[in-house]
């Protein structure tokens, strides 16, 4: 009886891995002539580069250019200003395929696919869940996954100077110079090291949940943290959510 | 962490001009006929209350946040009848943006920051930017009118030229607020380990001949100067600036004063081919491109770094804001000149900065509200506190004469923050070159114009980084694509009327068709009518 048990157990996890693995297609494959993400990881700046990926997040829209988070189940990828009718950004929901054909380029420590880039939008969906990199912080290793959607778990605010000199759980900009609207800038730290995380207001506007979440933290907060890992001379992560800490 | 609001710029502010055109004629066909004329009442009423909305720029700098907000405080004192509300941008690409969708909804604000050259194109619209003269010259509410509760400075203590720089279709529609140029940040320690002395002013060939000379490299791929493996010795932030200064310093063409685009020349073609051999050996850059200037300066990575005079806070490996980990930063001396010319005999640099602009509204008490807040940002209070906060010039005679700001000048290196030495250099180069500095023509197109010009640099750069073929054939289709993305053979002039030579504009669309079928028919048969009855009649 147990044999015939495990057996059905077996066949079950089987069935049920083989499920996820074909929700929304086949999410590993690419098509020929696209790169591999190690392919991208390894192509020399300036280079062209056709890369395959999901959309995870939209960042703007304006003009017929979209800015825009993209990943496989490899890594991320930031495609700047990419060429994008208004009615083609509307279909770039949450987890759409599409195959970008660009240039890498890198800005202040931000690799990317530059300005200009050209996409199709393909069959297949998938949504990345987030990667928790809390032990990652402050290592060399952190790099590896810029720009992919990541976790950071509990971490503690902590205060930041504003315009007037006083403590301050947030910024508005990241001197303390802007109104509400503007970017959200909010220093929290792990293991005595301090980090500076931001709050696009492109990508989340004083509208959405994590804006208003930020806007009501206090210094000393433990919370848990998801987002994208950008960079600018050094990491600087585009905050999603902010929850406290479980 | 300027990297937010600067790239956002990028997010911005293209082919405004035939939008804006497009928004402002869609309103007046919706019935709009704009506003009345602005006419100045015979006296400002205290009783009535006021709110006005003040659009203002900031370098994404907390003092001067604090600056607006301290002015807008001490204002409310004298005029408690007239609330101020602040609206702060961090970029001019935005709040042109911002305007424009305000000028379609009738939700401007009263006080904004802003260019001539955006202003041009809200002229567009009827009426909606108040002409000033009648203000300026107001015995009572002008410029150092009697009824005005503060020290306002007289017309003839602004300094003319940045007031003309305000006057354009036979106007003026803007106060000159703040005054910058572009300087050259340069490296001294690397200039001179290279083997070269720095000159008292810079030349283009100097500039190119230090940076290729700095290229070279180790064994191990080590730039000999710096001993690092990244190194861009010149890195240009504004290239728009770069391409019109260049223009300007050759004397070859840019544009009319009417807004008849020069531009595209073989001239033009030249500078685009030094600028790409010097790009080619990895030489040169751009802003866009590789990053802050600053950034790059401050690591050691750079030796030249051409930014605005107001960004010298930035600049320096002591200087007091800094974009960049400290484990970073590279000890060297600062030496700060005017650009590069090509004939430093005859020195010219561009003239930039904030100007402000009034709303109309149907109210002309709250225009006149509006103009008492413009002028109290020519006081000396506020004149001297702004300019402090980067590599600013107040506008004002008066301002600049105080014994406060003679002071201010006089105490260069004393600290590193208010005193900060490259800073006060950075002033003292636009104080001393005002005479040199010019600016380009305004009219409806302009802000476009000079977008373009920027980007036949930043796309020479990104194609032959990208090992593209550059040669006259992609010169030729450089200019066709900037002159299409920028609508630039669409311009109308100022004064509203056609370009000299009319467009195609290909056949009509098939609605007007039909719709001009349609009235052909209805006036036929109404003629039809009209002579069948009137025949009738006679029979």
């Amino acid at each position: 009886m147990k044999k015939i048990t495990s057996l059905l157990l077996a066949a079950v996890l089987v069935f049920a891995c083989a499920g996820c693995g074909s929700k929304g297609g086949d999410t590993d494959a690419k098509s020929e002539g696209v790169m591999t993400y190690a392919e991208y990881d390894s192509a020399a700046l300036e280079s062209q580069v056709v890369i395959e990926a999901y959309v995870q997040a939209k960042q703007s829209w304006w003009e017929d250019k979209a800015t825009i988070y993209a990943q496989d189940k490899e890594g991320g990828y930031f495609i700047y200003n990419m060429a994008c009718s208004e009615e083609d950004y509307a279909k770039l929901t949450p987890g759409t395929k599409i195959k970008v054909t660009g240039y890498k380029t890198e800005w202040s420590g931000e690799v990317e696919i530059a300005e200009g880039a050209t996409f199709e939008i393909g069959e297949g969906n998938y949504v990345a869940s987030a990667e928790d990199v809390t032990s990652l912080l402050g290592s060399d290793d952190l790099i590896k996954h810029q720009n992919k959607f990541v976790a950071f778990k509990g971490m503690t605010v902590e205060a930041s100077n504003d315009a007037d000199g006083n403590d301050a759980a947030f910024l508005y900009n990241w001197d303390g110079s802007g109104q509400e609207g503007d970017d959200l800038y909010f220093n929290v730290s792990l293991n005595g090291n301090t980090y500076t995380f931001t709050v696009e207001s492109y990508l989340c506007d004083s509208s959405t949940e994590v804006y208003k979440a930020v806007q009501a933290l206090n210094i000393g907060d433990k919370i848990d943290m998801e987002g994208f890992l950008y960079w600018y001379e050094g990491v600087n992560p585009h905050i999603t959510s902010v929850k406290a800490a479980k | 962490m300027r990297n937010q609001e600067t790239r956002k710029r990028n997010v911005v502010g293209r082919r405004l001009a035939a939008l804006v055109g497009c928004m402002l004629l869609l309103t007046g066909c919706h019935g709009s006929r704009g506003l009345d004329a602005f006419v100045m009442p015979e006296s400002f009423d205290m009783a009535a209350e006021h709110e006005i909305t003040f659009w203002a720029k900031n370098d994404t700098n907390k003092t001067q946040t604090a600056i607006y907000e301290q002015a807008i405080a001490d204002f409310e004192k004298l005029y408690p009848n007239i609330h101020v509300n602040l609206r702060l941008y961090t970029d001019y690409g935005k709040i042109y943006n911002d305007v424009i969708t305000n000028i379609a909804t009738h939700t401007t604000p009263n006080v904004c920051i802003t260019y001539p050259d955006h202003i041009a194109t809200y002229l567009t619209g009827v009426n909606q930017v108040v002409p000033l003269e009648e203000l300026f010259g107001d015995e009572r509410y002008g410029l150092g009118g009697s009824e005005v509760k503060y020290d306002s400075p007289g017309k003839d203590e602004i300094i003319p030229q940045y007031l003309e720089e305000c006057a354009f279709g036979g106007h003026y529609y803007a106060i000159p607020y703040m005054r910058s140029t572009e300087s050259c940040y340069i490296n001294k320690t690397y200039v001179e380990k290279l083997g070269f002395q720095l000159p008292d002013a810079l030349t283009w060939d100097f500039v190119w001949e230090v940076s290729e000379a700095a290229m070279a490299m180790d064994g191990e791929g080590n730039y000999l100067v710096n001993g690092q493996k990244v190194l861009i010795p010149f890195i240009y932030k504004s290239t728009d600036n770069m391409m019109i200064q260049q223009i300007r310093q050759k004397g070859i063409g840019y544009s009319t004063e009417e807004g008849e685009i020069l531009l595209f020349s073989d001239a033009t073609r030249e500078l685009l081919e030094t600028i790409a051999e010097h790009t080619r050996t990895g030489a040169f850059s751009t802003f866009k491109v590789s990053s802050y200037p600053a950034n790059f300066l401050n690591a050691g990575q750079c030796i030249f770094a051409i930014d605005s005079t107001a960004g010298a806070t930035w600049m320096g490996c002591d200087a007091p804001l800094i974009d960049i980990s400290p484990d970073k930063l590279v000890e060297f001396e600062t030496e700060v000149l005017p650009i590069p010319q090509f004939d430093p005999a005859n020195p010219q640099m561009i003239s930039q900065g904030p100007s402000v602009c009034v709303f109309n509204k149907e109210d002309p008490q709250e225009v006149l509200a509006s103009w008492l807040f413009a002028q109290y940002l020519l006081t000396d209070e506020v004149q001297i506190a702004y300019a402090q906060t980067e590599g600013y010039v107040p506008v004002t005679t008066k301002a600049r004469q105080s014994q406060a700001y003679q002071d201010y000048l006089s105490r260069s290196g004393e600290d590193n923050a208010l005193h900060y030495d490259v800073k006060i250099k950075a002033t003292k180069l636009l104080l001393e070159n005002v005479d040199h500095t010019f600016v380009t023509p305004v009219f409806n197109g302009s802000a476009s114009l000079r977008d373009a010009a920027g980007q036949l640099i930043e796309e020479t750069v990104k194609s032959i980084r990208r090992s593209q073929t550059v040669d006259d054939a992609y010169y030729g289709k450089l200019y066709e694509d900037l002159n299409a993305r920028y609508h630039l053979d669409q311009l109308s002039r100022q004064d509203g009327s056609a370009p000299k030579e009319k467009a195609d504009l290909g056949p009509l669309p098939r609605p007007a068709v039909l719709l001009l079928a349609g009235l052909a028919v209805a006036w036929a048969l109404m003629l039809f009518y009209v002579i069948f009855e009137k025949t009738r009649q006679r029979k």
